[in-house]
């Protein structure tokens, strides 16, 4: 447990309070950039450099992106005059704060059984990956590929514009 | 501190705040950005195992993080697709003030 982990943490952990209690909306979809940046450079400490790599091409390149477009197409970064916080935000954070509890006890109950230190970096090539994604991971592929695709079609059509009188 | 204990207890905090935000913001997206965070937590459970597992050679907490990862991306798209939609009907994003599933 280095220095490092712990300033990766706390500004992954940052990034994601300023993004769930931020007023203006533009400003949480930045905090929220910040927070998947952190948790890339937390997968690459974990030396999967693969994950991290691939965190940071499909959140912060993608979905980020696709999160600033929803606010602005929705006009979302306008302040509502009657709070940013659901009514009923009590009961949300006792739950919030409930899970946290119980996650967290759990850890440090069974912290015993953990491994001490990791053992030597597991050498992950790009080849491996592609081979594994080829043989024993071929059927996820294809579903994952398959669902990917019947997301941007539903994607495209929930979204798309209905003309005047098109029923 | 043991090591993979503090990156579950990061995971942990990550996810408590993706679900604070999820159950107490008013605004759609600011629910789906709560979402996201707790799918990037659990991501980090898998791979932090993965890491620490007895056999990271065989990738298969890394495999399972990166399918996460597409999943994720797919509901992302399909989510803000619909938050667009709604918006579009309705006018507005504010889930306090969706109160009917009739158009």
């Amino acid at each position: 447990m280095g220095v490092v982990f712990f300033v990766i943490a706390g500004l992954t952990v940052a990034g994601a309070l300023a993004a769930v209690l931020l007023k203006n909306t533009v400003h949480c979809a930045l905090a929220l950039t910040v927070a998947f940046a952190g948790l890339a450079l937390l997968f690459l400490k974990l030396d999967a450099q693969f994950a991290g790599f691939a965190q940071i091409l499909v959140y912060i390149g993608a979905v980020a992106i696709l999160v600033v477009f929803a606010i602005l197409l929705t006009r979302g970064s306008e302040t509502p005059k009657d709070g940013v916080y659901s009514r009923n935000w009590l009961v949300g954070l006792v739950i919030a704060a409930g899970v946290f509890a119980v996650l967290g006890w759990a850890v440090l109950q069974s912290v015993g059984g953990f491994p001490s230190q990791s053992g030597p970096a597991p050498v992950v090539t790009v080849l491996q990956i592609g081979q594994a994604l080829m043989g024993r991971y071929v059927l996820p592929l294809e579903i994952v590929a398959l669902l990917l695709t019947a997301a941007l079609i539903g994607a495209v059509i929930v979204a798309m514009h209905e003309k005047e009188g098109a029923q | 501190m043991n090591p993979l204990a503090g990156y579950l207890l990061v995971a942990a905090l990550l996810f408590a705040i993706g679900l604070a935000g999820a159950l107490t913001r008013r605004n759609a997206i600011l629910v789906l950005i709560g979402i996201e965070l707790m799918l990037n937590a659990a991501n980090l459970n898998l791979i932090a195992f993965w890491r620490y597992g007895p056999h990271p050679e065989a990738l298969t907490g890394m495999m399972f993080a990166i399918f996460s990862i597409a999943v994720a991306a797919a509901e992302a798209a399909v989510g803000l697709g619909l938050v667009i939609q709604i918006h579009r009907h309705a006018h507005t994003t504010d889930l306090d003030a969706m109160n009917r599933m009739k158009g």
